[in-house]
């Protein structure tokens, strides 16, 4: 436990300090699109990791939430009126995209979930009197919490930290509970906690919110960072790239998807910048993460060092004993 | 709207769910016989456009036939199926995190590869000189090729419905959609037909990439286009049933032509609603004979 804590500390340190040895603006930009995309995916990992319940229309949720604050900023209201406005948009819509999908698990959620999402983006996409389209709606300013201006990256970048650690807590928090803990018991015997006595839609329904206000939050964290929302934010592909930091970084786990999440956004914004081909570059890590650590690459690395560890430490057997009898 | 183009509007309905069909036969297969959610089959659409568009053209040094280029693009894309089936998704049966996690991470190499190969312009395919110009009934006028289209997706479908019920190994496929425990258990060889089906579907997708590329056009991002529609076509109809994907193609070659015409603020809308009303009341689907 106290290597785990001192692990814990110097991540916090590095994070803490990370526009110190960053050299330049774009890429203390980057480390904040880590971290607000780590939230969104720590929220879909309550779904797809601790719920066995895949979704591929969580960027219709994140979409949802940074179209209302927009609309809200426009209405004339203040930056806390229109993030709560959000918030609580966010949620209605996870309320009302959970009690359509929990009617089925396994692959019709995943189908129902991906319908939902597709009717939200085909709505921002093609109803233009409503959402202006292609061309989206700007947010000119971002809030200025206790009178501080977020408008300089490495303010910005503190802010969505700050975020980040609380959503980071509360997640460790929720998997700890009881409520998580029964939440991981539908996920893997659902009938037999049924027959326990478990309320197993309920379970999985808060499960969808408490997911949809971490999405609701990143979605908030998105609008002020880009200032802008257009349809391509609810694209499927942005739910599959949500799903894949989610999956790649290891379900089911705290680290797993801030580590996928760091993993997409770097190859996606600074390897880029490198390579051309970075799409395909992405899809064969993909492939790879599948053929050698089908668990995703937290829990992976961790199987392989124990596995290393072990060998390694194991004292060598005398050569007799490995002889055929 | 007057008449002419209403006939006009239901004739390009059919059209597009004959090529709908032509996708989501196998992917319902696919979806029925293994019960995996395959996101690659979009992408298996557009390399076969690609192909397609690329014999046909003569972007090789020499022009193909279009029926020629038509088989030897979907014989390929058949070719890689089974390779995708045998070598990745076999490994990973039950874990659908990790399929999800290698058709999507397939699809975006796919995806880059068109891009790589054939850059990121439209390629207008040119359909078999035999099949070029109008036909005439009347005061109405129809391109031939959008109603060769039709005949070719009754074609496949009569042939599809004798394998299926009329050959041994179609009897096979249909016992493992049915209750693939019980198949293996009275000795079919299931994780063979898994192979054979995707492969199966692989190809149907990539001729239905070839036979589309006149009509749509091939271009980057075409893969993201058809996989959804598919996919609407398999929940609708009912995965696994080849009634429900003939059904499910012509209602939502229907609806997508109509909503694009007459609610276009609305075309997405009222083309994912049905998909939702049918999970959530009928989740088997139309004709599907079990729930996904």
């Amino acid at each position: 436990m106290s290597a785990r804590l001192i692990a814990l500390a110097v991540a916090a340190a590095a994070l803490a300090s990370l526009p110190y040895w960053l050299i330049g603006d774009y890429y203390v930009n980057v480390a904040s699109q880590i971290l607000f995309y780590a939230i969104f995916a720590l929220g879909l990992n309550i779904l797809a990791g601790y719920a066995g319940l895949v979704s591929l229309g969580h960027a219709a949720l994140f979409g949802i939430t940074a179209y209302a604050l927009a609309y809200t900023m426009q209405a004339g209201f203040g930056h806390p009126a229109a993030i709560v406005v959000a918030l609580v948009v966010g949620m209605i819509a996870m309320a009302v995209f959970a009690m359509l999908s929990l009617r089925a698990t396994g692959i019709g959620f995943i189908m129902i979930t991906l319908a939902l999402g597709e009717i939200v983006w085909g709505l921002a996409y093609r109803w233009i009197s409503v959402t202006n389209g292609d061309n989206g709606i700007n947010v000119h300013t971002r809030p200025t919490p206790f009178g501080l201006s977020l408008d300089s990256p490495v303010a910005f970048y503190y802010a969505t930290l700050i975020v980040f650690a609380i959503c980071v807590v509360a997640v460790a928090l929720f998997v700890r509970s009881p409520l998580g803990a029964a939440l991981m018991g539908t996920r893997d015997q659902p009938r037999r906690m049924n027959a326990l006595g478990f309320h197993v839609w309920a379970i999985r329904f808060w499960a969808c919110m408490f997911s949809g206000l971490l999405t609701a939050v990143s979605g908030v964290l998105f609008i002020y960072y880009t200032q802008f929302i257009s349809p391509q934010t609810l694209e499927l592909t942005s739910s599959a790239e949500v799903l894949l930091m989610v999956i790649s970084g290891g379900a089911g786990t705290l680290l797993g998807p801030i580590v996928g999440s760091a993993l997409v956004v770097i190859v996606k914004s600074v390897v880029s910048g490198y390579i051309e081909r970075w799409n395909m570059l992405l899809g064969f890590i993909f492939v790879a993460i599948v053929i050698l650590m089908p668990e995703g690459i937290v829990p992976g690395s961790v199987r392989l060092w124990r596995l290393a560890w072990r060998k390694m430490s194991a004292p060598p057997r005398p050569a007799a004993a490995e002889g055929k009898p | 709207m007057n008449l002419t183009s209403w006939l006009l509007l239901t004739v390009n309905s059919v059209t597009f769910g004959g090529l709908l069909f032509l996708v989501s036969a196998g992917f319902s297969l696919i979806f029925g016989l293994m019960r995996i959610p395959n996101l690659t089959h979009g992408s298996l659409f557009m390399l076969g456009a690609y192909f397609g568009a690329t014999f046909v053209g003569g972007m090789l040094g020499m022009m193909f036939n279009f029926w020629l280029a038509t088989l030897l693009a979907a014989l390929l894309v058949a070719a890689l199926g089974a390779l995708i089936e045998r070598f990745l998704l076999r490994q990973l049966p039950g874990n659908q995190l990790a399929q999800v996690l290698v058709t999507l991470g397939i699809s975006f190499i796919a995806a880059d590869f068109c891009l790589m190969v054939w850059g990121g312009d439209p390629i207008s395919v040119a359909p078999p000189a035999e099949l070029t110009g109008f036909i005439r009934a009347g005061p109405l006028v129809f391109p031939t090729y959008r109603l060769a289209v039709i005949a070719i997706a009754v074609v496949v479908a009569i042939a599809l419905w004798l394998l299926l019920e009329r050959t041994r190994l179609g009897a096979m496929i249909r016992a493992g959609v049915d209750d693939p425990d019980m198949a293996r258990v009275v000795g079919i060889r299931v994780s063979k037909l898994f192979t054979i089906v995707f492969a199966l579907g692989a190809g149907l997708a990539a001729f239905a990439g070839v036979i589309g590329g006149p009509i749509l056009t091939v271009y980057p991002g075409i893969d993201q286009y058809m996989l959804p529609l598919a996919l609407v076509v398999v929940i609708l109809g009912g995965s696994g049933s080849l009634l429900g994907s003939i059904v499910g193609s012509l209602l939502i070659g229907f609806i997508y032509n109509f909503g694009q015409a007459l609610l276009p603020e609305l075309a997405y809308f009222v083309l994912f609603l049905p998909m939702l009303l049918v999970l959530l009341l009928r989740p088997q689907g139309l004709f599907g004979r079990f729930v996904p």
